[in-house]
This record gives structure tokens, C-alpha cells and sequence, in this order.
């Protein structure tokens, strides 16, 4: 679970971790319900219809306004988003 | 002030007919809004100024003579998932509090154009996760029926609405039931139309395969009313259907004569009593009304909760990355980006969201991806089988909405295994992409409402709404 929450990028203490996997571990037993069923010769259906690419001429159309899009950021800098440092720090 | 219609059809003939002002409706519902949202907590926020602003532009132009649409001065709640610019949209998370989206979704653009009137965003399970309205960061919505009872979920803040008269109509997504099953449990009208019909574009994204946007309503004619206003072809949602939308209206009106009507005979076992006595009514009113009982089996039902509780979490889990605190949200200190990620994510969702993000994945994970999510989408399959064999016999099938009627706060919120069985009749729909609906039908214990639910092909709406308006007519509306 620790592993899990880590590849969710969910910050999770090791108190709530037990608290979880209990409650996880009664759902993923009632998975094993498939277990019986024999889906060998079964196609895995992604989607209720086949996807098919959209396209639209390709002519300029308005899009979102800047400002407004940055006015939302939590921090924002010269039009751009504005995050802590990517590299440098190691953990 | 003139009596104010209940409907938003007759809403809408009274403002164009101008017996009434678009302002006289708006006011009306927000004083009852003042008087007892306090006690029910349907909305996350009351947008009045914008309210008593539309209904202002909508008489103006009845004034001028001008078009002014078929939902002229109706009141309409809005679910908070769905983006309105500039009007803050929270998902009722401490992710979004506040935020204000930079552009309106796709049904509120329609809506306006119809004339109708936004009176709120209304509260939800957080990120539409849950079938209680227990798990909003801004507090549970009460039943409006009985305060000490849950009024369902996710879009329990609309359906409760609804209930209440705080709108004639209003606004929900439903991804496993999250429109039908509070629908039933608050005693009103909740459709979930064919996946594609309804644009998605502006729905903050649950689970993409599975969402959908449908109406609440007291009535099945309004709730018919608003399904042909909001649907119709977006070229913003990749998945929207190109094709005209058929008159429902009409369709509810037409009666049952000579319609088969699939009574599942390997149903899950679950509902309480009442409710399958109430289902057994229906199947009875049905016949006297002229349509034909035939049974049909759907041996795969039983598989379609795992299916929907892998398949829903892990397209949650891709959806909810977006939440990382670079480009809107919340956001907790941290010394670099990757750490920032992290406690953001910690500080901003709720449990329930925790659960299914680490559930799903967990599910698409390298090595257990085959034996969790490839297995679902095979399962799904066989779901989406049954119902072709099934509606080669029957143009609709019956089911309970909810095995259960509204439950006391608290009962199910710590056991999430209890709480997914709540969707155990509504889910296979939305694994199809089919449409359902949920109609009053009578009460079950403690008197509390029981939903009958009319499940059809995809695309089926016309007998979807035949079958729904025969079993109002029957008396199971309010």
C-alpha cells in the first residue's frame, strides 16, 4: 500500500496506511467473485462505442484567456506558471 | 404574486405566456432556498446575483419580443462538477474550493440559451465519489424527506434540490448511478441518458468511459423536457453522438401498448423487501397497461460490481493526476515540485478519493494490470453481451433503482464495501453506455420513497421515457 500511495504521488502516513489496507484488502476480496469465470476467449471492451479521432479544419478558433487561466494558478510569473524548484534537490 | 407552477413546463408557458415574470419565479425559489437550505445543505453556493441577472435578460426579452427558448425563466441547480466561468465549481474538494473555471461547460452554455436560470451549484460526494453526499468536504446533504437520512449520491446536492422546491429541475452526472440512486432514495424523477448523448465537455472527468449528464425532476415530461434540450452533438466531446435528438416528450405521453417489457429472472439478490414488491407492481401496472412481461437473464450482473470498482478507479486514478498543484487548485508548500506533488494531493482529497485513486492504481500497476483491470474490461464485455441477448427479447428491462430506501448518516460511510453495494442495480447501465431511469414508485420502510428502475438499449430513450411516463401515470409519482 505504502508502494502504492508512493506511484500516487499521495502523501499518506503510516497510521492511515493500516487504516486503508484494512479497508482495501474486504474490497479486493470480493474481486476474486471473476476468479471462477473462464474469460480466455473474451476481447476487453475499453469503451461503450469505438473511439474514432475527431477532427476539425485546421483554422485558427478562440481559446481560453490567458489571464483568466493564470488567475486560477496557484502561482503564476511572466504569463507562465510558476512551481518549486524541479532539480537541484535530490531525496 | 401569482402561484408559481411546480413543473419547469409550466414554468416556462407561464413566462412566455406572461402570466408571470422570469424575476417573480427566480424569487420565489430563492426565498425558499433562505427558508430551509440551512437545514438541507442541497447547495455549495447560491448564485442570486446571477440568478435575478438571467431572469432579468429573460424578461427583457420577452419584453422585446425576442425568442427567448423553451426553458424561459426556469429555475435549474447545477451539480458543482460541472464548469461555470467564473462562478467557483469545487467538486465539493478541498482541491477546488474556490477555483474558478476560466470557461462554462457545454449544458450550461445550452441551458442559458434555452433561458433557463441557474439558482446554484449544488453540494456532491467529493469528485462525485461516493452514493451518500457523505463524503463532501462542505458538509453531508440532508433528505429533504427525512433530515436524519441520507438523500443518496453523488449527486445527492441536485437530487435533494429537487425534493425540496428549491428548482423545478436541476443537473447531475451519474458514472455508477450517481443520478438514479439519490433520485430514488428522495422521491423524484433522475435520468441517465445513453452514453454520448449529453456533450461531457465542462464535466470535471470521474471516470470518462462511464460519465454522463443527465436531469432531475418532479415530473417525467420536465425530466424529458430538459434530456432534448441538453442533448445533441458537441464537436468538444470526442465521444458525442452525431445524430438528431428524438422527441421524448411525446414519447412519454404514447402509453405501453404492445411493448415488452424484461423482467430479470438471475437479478442479484439484495433489495430490500418493499422494494421488490414495489418492482413487482410496477411489472403488474406495465401489463394492465398493455404491454407484455417476458423474461430475460443477465448471468453476468453478478460480476459487474468488481468490474465497475476496477475499471471506475483506475480511469480515476489517470483522471485525478491532473490535481498536482502546478495549474489551479490547491497547493501545499514543499521545497521542490515532486514534494509539493505529494502533500498537495494528501491536503486536498478526502478519503474516499484516496481510496479509489490507490485502488485504482493499484489495478493498473505493472503486474497486476492483466489480473485487475484487463480482467474488468473482459467482464464488461460479457455485461454488454448479456444485455444485446437480452434486449433482442424485451425493449426495456425493469430493475429496482436502490436495493435499499434512504439509510441513516453514518451507515455505511466507514465500510466501502456496504456503500458499493448500493450500486449494484445501477452500474451494469453505465458499464453498457445504455440509458436508465429511475421513477417514483411508491414508498418502502418507514414510508420512504422506492425508485422503479427502466433500463433500454443504447439510444433506447424513446421506450425508455414510453415505459417511464406509463408507470408515473400509474400512480408512482409524487
Amino acid at each position: 500500500m505504502a508502494k502504492v500511495a508512493r506511484l500516487a504521488r499521495l502523501d499518506i502516513a503510516d497510521s492511515d496506511i493500516t487504516h486503508f489496507t484494512e479497508q482495501l484488502a474486504k474490497v479486493m476480496d470480493h474481486f476474486r467473485d471473476v476468479d471462477a469465470l473462464d474469460l480466455s476467449a473474451v476481447a476487453p471492451m475499453t469503451q461503450p462505442y469505438p473511439l474514432v479521432n475527431v477532427l476539425r479544419a485546421d483554422e485558427e478558433q478562440p481559446c481560453l484567456d490567458r489571464d483568466e487561466v493564470l488567475a486560477a494558478a496557484p502561482a503564476a510569473e511572466d504569463g507562465r506558471f510558476r512551481v518549486p524548484p524541479i532539480i537541484g534537490l535530490v531525496d | 404574486m401569482a402561484n408559481i407552477p411546480t413543473t419547469a413546463a409550466a414554468i416556462a408557458d407561464a413566462v412566455r405566456a406572461k402570466e408571470m415574470s422570469a424575476t417573480e419565479v427566480v424569487e420565489h425559489h430563492l426565498g425558499v432556498i433562505a427558508q430551509r437550505d440551512g437545514d438541507i445543505n442541497a447547495f455549495n453556493l447560491v448564485t442570486a446575483d446571477i440568478a435575478r441577472d438571467a431572469a432579468k435578460r429573460v424578461d427583457a426579452a420577452i419584453a422585446s419580443g425576442a425568442d427567448v427558448g423553451v426553458l424561459a425563466g426556469v429555475p435549474i441547480a447545477i451539480k458543482d462538477n460541472m464548469c461555470t466561468r467564473g462562478v467557483p465549481t469545487t467538486c465539493s474538494s478541498n482541491m477546488l474550493a474556490g477555483w474558478k473555471p476560466p470557461y462554462d461547460a457545454t449544458v450550461i452554455t445550452t441551458l442559458n440559451a434555452a433561458g433557463a436560470v441557474m439558482v446554484g451549484k449544488t453540494n456532491l460526494d467529493e469528485f462525485a465519489m461516493g452514493s451518500s453526499t457523505e463524503n463532501s468536504a462542505f458538509g453531508p446533504t440532508r433528505n429533504p424527506l427525512d433530515t436524519s437520512r441520507v438523500p443518496g449520491g453523488s449527486s445527492g446536492g441536485s437530487a435533494a434540490a429537487v425534493a425540496a422546491g428549491f428548482a423545478p429541475v436541476s443537473l447531475g452526472s451519474d458514472t455508477g448511478g450517481s443520478i438514479r440512486q439519490p433520485a430514488a432514495l428522495c422521491g423524484v424523477v433522475g435520468v441517465k441518458p445513453t452514453y454520448g448523448l449529453v456533450s461531457r465537455y465542462g464535466l470535471v472527468a470521474f471516470a470518462s468511459s462511464l460519465d454522463q449528464i443527465g436531469p432531475f425532476a418532479t415530473t417525467v415530461d420536465d425530466a424529458a423536457l430538459i434530456t432534448e434540450v441538453i442533448a445533441g452533438h458537441d464537436p468538444k466531446d470526442s465521444t458525442s453522438i452525431p445524430r438528431p435528438v428524438p422527441s421524448l416528450r411525446a414519447a412519454a405521453r404514447e402509453g405501453v401498448q404492445g411493448m415488452r417489457i424484461g423482467r430479470v429472472t438471475d437479478l442479484p439478490e439484495g433489495a430490500e423487501p418493499e422494494v421488490a414488491a414495489r418492482l413487482d407492481e410496477a411489472f403488474a401496472a406495465l401489463e394492465k397497461a398493455g404491454a407484455r412481461i417476458v423474461d430475460v437473464t443477465l448471468p453476468s450482473l453478478s460480476y459487474a460490481l468488481t468490474a465497475y470498482y476496477l475499471i471506475a478507479p483506475a480511469e480515476a486514478s489517470s483522471n485525478l493526476a491532473r490535481y498536482d498543484g502546478v495549474r489551479y487548485g490547491l497547493r501545499a508548500s514543499a521545497a521542490d515540485t515532486n514534494a509539493m506533488y505529494g502533500a498537495t494531493r494528501a491536503a486536498g482529497f478526502g478519503d474516499e478519493v484516496k481510496r479509489r485513486i490507490m485502488l485504482g492504481t493499484y489495478a493498473l500497476s505493472a503486474g497486476y494490470y492483466d489480473a485487475y483491470y484487463g480482467k474488468a474490461l473482459k467482464v464488461r464485455r460479457l455485461i454488454a453481451d448479456d444485455f444485446e441477448r437480452a434486449y433482442a427479447q424485451a425493449d426495456v428491462v425493469l430493475m429496482p433503482t436502490s436495493p435499499m430506501v434512504a439509510f441513516p448518516f453514518g451507515d455505511k460511510v466507514d465500510d466501502p464495501m456496504s456503500m458499493y453495494l448500493c450500486d449494484i442495480y445501477t452500474i451494469p447501465t453505465n458499464l453498457a453506455g445504455h440509458p436508465a431511469m429511475s421513477v417514483p414508485f411508491g414508498t418502502g420502510a418507514h414510508g420512504l420513497p422506492v425508485g422503479v428502475q427502466v433500463l433500454a438499449p443504447a439510444l433506447g430513450e424513446v421506450a425508455m421515457f414510453r415505459v417511464g411516463g406509463a408507470l408515473e401515470a400509474a400512480g408512482g409519482a409524487r
